[in-house]
Parts: structure tokens; C-alpha cells; sequence
């Protein structure tokens, strides 16, 4: 049964992925028999590059996937190697580490209500430093450039980007090089540019790209804080798709495959830029420069990491307090009344997308999970680590916009005669839930020690006994985890939900982003307080569960 | 000449990496005997002990038979050869009681609640922890563990025992009596043992032959 484990990954990362692309690619040329499109053509493209607006909805898309990952990259290198071994680092760590699990539109809504001329940062400060007693009329949220859009996108995919380096890190001697180059009179910042970084980036490049990726092709965050006239080319595609007219499908289809084009342009600027960085990170190496006054840059560096989390957290909880505001008036800093009436109206419609959130989510994750630990079983029972091809399908689902290829799902699916399903949408969820799932589980999985199954096995203990009575409860807290991460993955999905669900299915975030335009606050801090409530909700069955299972045995608990 | 159905046999065992011959035993370990395997560290003595227990990694190839009780069980899965493992650390599993690794232990074919845990307080009471049933396992003291790791591989009612350098992380004054209480019971159970040291003092409470694999790296 094992056997097929890592076969079922496979399919599940790959088949949609690629199904998905011949989706859209070939209703893209003019070819999709269901719809009279029998013979090949460019017409659909010509419709799409005739739209007004559309190079600058394409030059929004390809600058938030470069500078997003850009910045991420370079802030998170820096706090690393200005702070790595401090006690500072562990305190950020853990304050960074959780934002991870917010899903993105409640982190851009959470970013709106703070940055907004209106929002909290603006109360802060009125009227008694900047004279305002009315909401400055200044364009911030949806500004033409892009900037707040990249910010949101910035503040999480730092987390990620953080998390990843977090986990390459035991695989490089950090210790040794931190002492060595302070000894040969290195900065800190410098000393681990030179001796660590490159190590670490190799292993974390693929997550570079999954950023660039997701950044260049996000949807949900660039519906709340991107620009508006015109909106970034992942928002108006999901316009075409929407498009009840069907012809317009072609033109949808043409335009992600635009989509594909803008995102592999945003890895290729992106190889330039990492060329650039290990030019001139090995000139400064050459000539030996120990750049030790790098008191500004490590502090900078600590702010801004600070920042990104104050900001969520912050965020987040203003709009828990929207929730449950009455009037709020500017510039008051909190609300004048509290009330439970929005949340009083609001029940009745949230009861159905909260238990298909909830549900899909589960489906999704279980099954992915049982997925996972089975492909790592079968590992270790041919003795095999996945190889690098096993390592690309991980990634496939990550580095394919999913603009390019869950709208050609979508199409197989209609004219496959399968709907909008409750199982198509758990299945579509699996392609992104399946990857973090096993990122998350992997390291602990192959860290266990191999000497507590051979001593079991010399106990007369078959393999199916070791796993389930030994290895699985060892690792269950590793296991709940890396559960929690994929359910916050599912609750957080929004346009493969929105695709695939074609309105009859949906969900906490959804909904939330579809309410979002309607700018009513209350509301909007209803739904995106459930969107971070659910997945917090699954770390703490992930801490309690084991707590409380293993109450009694020490060394059980975290180290 | 010793009844050759009895005991354990290695016959014309050779492991080799990428080529490169690692060891090769050709021996017969009576019951109650022991043979000491002695070599510098990276010599591949715990791989031998791997290979007889059946958890050799597969990138090392491997001939010859292990013979226990008449019956080659070279090519047995490892959860069916019986083996006794005790390595460097007693690897007590975290998650159960001191009795559930103890019960864990006890084969299959004991049956009953009760009589499985008065099997496995019997076992205490026999390395003298009586009353630890309930205990968690990383409550205990160094030696407490080891004497549970043995009370647990004896339970398992095992036909060979493989010891990996089984007291070296003890300190000294520890070392000497878990030595001896490992002996001892191996004695008195007439299991033949595979002890893979350095520890020239192991090899000497041993008292059996000792054979020095690794020493001429060609």
C-alpha cells in the first residue's frame, strides 16, 4: 500500500497542474470544441492586448512579484545575519513565526484598516500632531503604483521566507562561521553574507521563486490594496473569467496564459538580480572589505522586521475590534460603543461558507496528511530520499501561477460534466495544501532517530506495528503541525475556491474578499477576524492535543 | 566440536561498500557465549550488527548466512529475527510508561491484561526497579534506563543478543555493574551476543573471543 504513496503525490501535484495549463493554453490559441473553437487562432490574444490599461496591469503585476521578493529576500538575509544567536532573534522569531498562518486577504484587509487615511495609524496621530479632524482625502490603500499592494504582499512573505531560512539553517555551520569571520575581523552582517548566505539561499531558491510567483499572481490581495483604474492583471483576468458571456473564456484563457508570461518574466528579471547580488557580493569579498559598521543596517534591519509584525498584528486586531464597533468615528483612536449586533446580523450568512470552509478544509488536509506520512514511509522504507524530480512537483503547484492553470481546470471540470462539487473543491485544495504539508513535516520526519525501529523490530515488532505504535505518536506533535499549516493553507485559498466553487461554494475568505469592495467595516471585520480565527484555532489543537495526550511524559514536550 | 544447530552462526559474512570489503566474519557464537567485535570508529562494526539484525542500509551489499537455530535469517525481515538491540543510548520510547515499553515488549502470544503486566513487573522486579511501572521513562536516572532497556529486550523473549557499545555513555562506576547485569542474564538465558566496543574493558567482562575488523583499511 505504501508503494503507491509517492505515485498518489505525484498525480495529485502534477495532474492538475499540467491539465490545468493544456486548459488554458489551448482555449488561449482559439481551441475549445465546446464551445465552436475548433481550429487554431491568435484572435483571443489580440482581444486581450486590445484592452485598455493592459501594459500597465501587466508592469503592476511583474514589479510586486520582483520587489516583493526582493525586499523579503533582502530583509530577511539581513535580520539574519545581523541577529542570528541572540536572544533578540528567538523573541522576533516567535513574534514572526504565527503570521505565517493568517491567511492573505485577512493580513491585507488587517494592513488596509491600518494605513488607510481613516485607519488606525491616522487616529494615532490626529488631531493632535496632524491637525486632521477629518480623514485626509489621500489616495494610500489602492494607490496607482502599486506600493500598499507590494507592502501587503511584503509582510507575508517575510514570515515564509524567515520560516524557510529558519529550517536551512542546522544544515550549515552557522556557529563556526559566525566566530571564524568575527575573527578574521568581519562585520556580522558581512561575515555571514560571505560565509553563510549562499549556502543558505541555494536551499531556500525554490521558495524565492514560489514568492515571485504568488506575488506576480496574487488575486485576493491585490483585489483589496492594489490598484484600481486599472487594476493588476491577476484581478482582471479573474473579471474575464467571471464574464457570464462564454466567448469571453478565450479571451480569459489568452490572458493567463499573459499571466504565465508576466510571472516567468518576474523569475527571469529575478535570475538577473541574483547574478547582480553574487557579483557584487564576491567583489566585496575579493577585496576583502569587513563593512564592521554595520551598527545601522542591523538595527534597520531589526525595525523592520518589527514593523512587518506590528503591523499584521496590529491590523489584525483593529479589525477585531471593527467587529464588534459601533460608532467609530475619526479621529477617535478606539470606538465609542462596542456591540455585538454585526456579529448578531452576520450569523445566519456565515453559517454556511464556515462549514465548508471548515469542512474542505479538514477533507483537504487529512487526506493530504495520510498522503504525506505514507510517501515519507515508503522513503524510509527503501531508504531513498525523494530526488530532485520529486522536489519539482513539490514546488509545481507553488511556482505555477494559479491564475494559469485553475482556470483550465475549472474548464475541464465544466465540460467534464463535474460542477462545482464540495470534492472538486477539496481536490483542487490538495494541490496547494499537499505541498506545505510535506515542507512542514519532512525535516522532522527524516530527523527521527532510525534506532527506535530497529529496536522495535528486534522486539518481534512488524513494520505497519513500528509506525503506528512507535514512530507516528513520536512525531505527533511534528504531524498536528505540519495539519495546522495545511488547514490555514486551505482556509486561506481564495481564487482556485472561488474558480472552482463558481459561487455556489463558498468560503470564510471568499466571502470576506467579495464583501471587502462593499466597504462596510463591520462586516468586513467579521469575516476577516473568522479568516485568522481558523487557523490559529488549528495550531492550538496542534499544542494542546500532544499537551495533553503526553501530559505526563517530559520528554515529549517541546524542546 | 560445539552442537552447531544451536546458537548463532555467521557464516562467510562479508559487507562491502561501493566495492570496498568492510568486514568479513566467518564464526559460531554458542549459547551464553560472546564475541567481541573491536575496530576504530567509521571501521564498520555497528554495520555488522545492522546486518544481523536486518536494518542495513541498502547501500551496502552483503553475502553469506546468519544462521539461529538451524534456520538462515539473512534474508528475514527484522521484525521476525528476534533480535535483543541494545545501542549507546536505552532509547526508552518517550511517549509510553515506563511499563508500556516494558509491555510493548512481551510477544503476542502472551494474552491477558493482567498477565502481561505482571509479566512486566516481574521483569522489574528483576533488575531490581520494582514499582517503576508507572513511571515516565525521562524521570530516570542513567542506569535506572539502561536496566529498563535490558528488562525490555529480555521481555521480548529474543534468540540472539546484539549490544552497540552499549555502556560507553555510562560513567564509570555504572559502567561496570549494567556490564555485568547484561552478562549475567545472557548467561543464565543462554543467548548468544554480538558486543561491537572499543572499550578493551567491555571485551574483557565479555570473556568470550574477539576478533578486530578495520584495522588495515587497504
Amino acid at each position: 500500500m505504501l508503494r503507491f504513496a509517492p505515485a498518489i503525490a505525484i498525480a495529485v501535484l502534477a495532474l492538475p497542474v499540467i491539465g490545468g495549463l493544456a486548459g488554458t493554453v489551448l482555449p488561449a490559441f482559439g481551441y475549445l470544441p465546446a464551445l465552436g473553437g475548433e481550429s487554431l487562432s491568435l484572435d483571443p490574444f489580440r482581444v486581450v492586448l486590445a484592452q485598455p490599461g493592459l501594459l500597465r496591469s501587466c508592469g503592476i503585476a511583474l514589479a510586486a512579484g520582483v520587489v516583493t521578493a526582493a525586499v523579503s529576500t533582502a530583509l530577511v538575509a539581513l535580520f539574519v545575519g545581523g541577529w542570528s544567536q541572540t536572544r533578540t532573534f528567538r523573541l522576533i522569531q516567535s513574534l514572526v513565526s504565527p503570521l505565517l498562518a493568517v491567511p492573505h486577504a485577512a493580513a491585507a484587509f488587517g494592513l488596509a484598516f491600518m494605513i488607510a487615511p481613516s485607519g488606525f495609524l491616522a487616529r494615532l496621530f490626529s488631531p493632535w500632531a496632524t491637525g486632521w479632524d477629518r480623514p485626509p482625502d489621500w489616495l494610500i490603500v489602492n494607490d496607482s503604483l502599486g506600493l500598499s499592494l507590494m507592502l501587503g504582499l511584503i509582510v507575508k512573505e517575510v514570515p515564509f521566507l524567515l520560516l524557510m531560512t529558519l529550517a536551512a539553517l542546522p544544515q550549515v555551520p552557522l556557529a563556526a562561521s559566525t566566530r571564524l569571520s568575527a575573527s578574521l575581523g568581519y562585520g556580522r552582517i558581512s561575515g555571514f553574507l560571505f560565509t553563510t548566505w549562499p549556502a543558505i539561499y541555494r536551499q531556500i531558491r525554490l521558495a524565492a521563486f514560489a514568492v515571485i510567483a504568488f506575488a506576480s499572481s496574487a488575486v485576493d490581495v491585490a483585489v483589496i490594496l492594489g490598484p484600481t483604474t486599472p487594476s493588476a492583471l491577476p484581478v482582471r483576468l479573474v473579471q474575464w473569467m467571471n464574464d457570464p458571456d462564454l466567448t469571453s473564456r478565450f479571451m480569459a484563457s489568452a490572458g493567463a496564459v499573459l499571466q504565465l508570461g508576466i510571472t516567468l518574466a518576474a523569475l527571469l528579471i529575478w535570475l538577473l538580480l541574483e547574478r547582480f547580488g553574487r557579483m557584487g557580493l564576491m567583489y566585496l569579498c575579493d577585496e576583502g572589505r569587513r563593512l564592521r559598521a554595520d551598527r545601522v543596517v542591523r538595527h534597520a534591519a531589526l525595525a523592520l522586521m518589527v514593523l512587518t509584525a506590528l503591523i499584521v498584528v496590529g491590523g489584525l486586531a483593529v479589525l477585531a475590534l471593527w467587529s464588534v464597533s459601533g460608532l467609530w468615528q475619526f479621529p477617535n483612536l478606539l470606538p465609542d460603543t462596542l456591540t455585538l449586533r454585526g456579529w448578531m446580523r452576520a450569523m445566519p450568512q456565515i453559517a454556511d461558507p464556515l462549514w465548508t470552509t471548515v469542512t474542505v478544509g479538514l477533507a483537504a488536509t487529512v487526506l493530504s496528511a495520510l498522503i504525506v506520512i505514507g510517501s515519507l514511509a515508503r522513503e524510509r522504507q527503501v531508504r531513498r530520499a525523494g530526488n530532485r524530480w520529486a522536489l519539482f512537483f513539490l514546488y509545481l503547484p507553488l511556482l505555477v501561477p494559479q491564475a494559469g492553470f485553475v482556470f483550465g481546470l475549472k474548464l475541464f471540470l465544466t465540460h467534464g460534466g463535474v460542477g462545482a462539487t464540495w470534492a472538486a473543491l477539496v481536490l483542487v485544495h490538495m494541490v496547494f495544501v499537499l505541498p506545505y504539508v510535506f515542507l512542514s513535516l519532512a525535516a522532522p520526519w527524516r530527523a527521527f532517530d532510525p534506532r527506535y525501529e530497529a529496536v522495535a523490530a528486534g522486539l518481534g515488532k512488524g513494520p505497519w506495528t513500528t509506525l503506528l505504535a512507535i514512530r507516528l505518536p513520536m512525531l505527533s506533535r511534528a504531524i498536528l503541525v505540519a495539519c495546522a499549516v495545511g488547514f490555514a493553507v486551505s482556509v486561506g485559498q481564495y481564487l482556485p475556491t472561488l474558480l472552482i466553487g463558481a459561487g455556489r461554494l463558498v468560503t470564510i475568505t471568499t466571502e470576506a474578499v467579495a464583501l471587502g469592495s462593499g466597504g462596510n467595516r463591520r462586516v468586513i471585520g467579521i469575516y476577516a477576524f473568522l479568516q485568522m480565527l481558523l487557523p490559529f484555532l488549528g495550531f492550538a489543537v496542534a499544542a494542546l492535543v500532544p499537551a495533553l495526550l503526553f501530559r505526563n511524559r517530559r520528554a515529549m514536550k517541546v524542546a | 566440536m560445539p552442537d552447531e544447530t544451536a546458537g548463532l552462526r555467521l557464516d562467510a559474512v562479508r559487507i562491502r561498500l561501493d566495492g570496498r570489503e568492510l568486514v568479513a566474519v566467518d564464526r559460531h557464537i554458542g549459547p551464553g557465549e560472546t564475541l567481541t567485535v573491536m575496530g576504530p570508529s567509521g571501521s564498520g562494526k555497528s554495520t555488522l550488527l545492522a546486518y544481523v539484525g536486518g536494518f542495513l542500509d541498502p547501500v551496502f551489499s552483503s553475502e553469506g548466512r546468519v544462521v539461529c537455530g538451524g534456520r538462515d535469517i539473512a534474508h528475514l525481515p527484522a521484525g521476525d529475527r528476534h533480535a535483543g538491540i541494545l545501542f549507546q543510548d536505552p532509547l526508552l520510547f518517550p511517549h509510553m510508561s515506563v511499563g508500556g515499553n516494558l509491555v510493548f515488549a512481551i510477544p503476542q502470544s502472551v494474552k491477558g491484561k493482567a498477565v502481561r503486566r505482571a509479566r512486566a513487573e516481574e521483569a522489574l522486579d528483576d533488575v531490581g526497579l520494582s514499582g517503576f511501572f508507572d513511571r515516565d521513562p525521562d524521570t530516570l536516572s542513567g542506569g535506572q534506563k539502561a536496566r529498563i532497556a535490558l528488562a525490555r529486550t529480555l521481555l521480548a523473549a529474543p534468540n540472539f543478543l546484539l549490544l552497540d557499545e552499549p555502556f560507553s555513555k555510562l560513567d564509570m562506576q555504572l559502567r561496570g555493574q549494567i556490564r555485568d547485569l547484561v552478562f549475567d542474564k545472557a548467561k543464565r538465558s543462554r543467548l548468544p551476543v554480538i558486543l561491537v566496543t572499543h572499550d578493551a574493558a567491555d571485551a574483557e567482562a565479555a570473556g568470550g573471543e574477539v576478533i578486530e575488523i578495520g584495522r588495515d583499511p587497504a
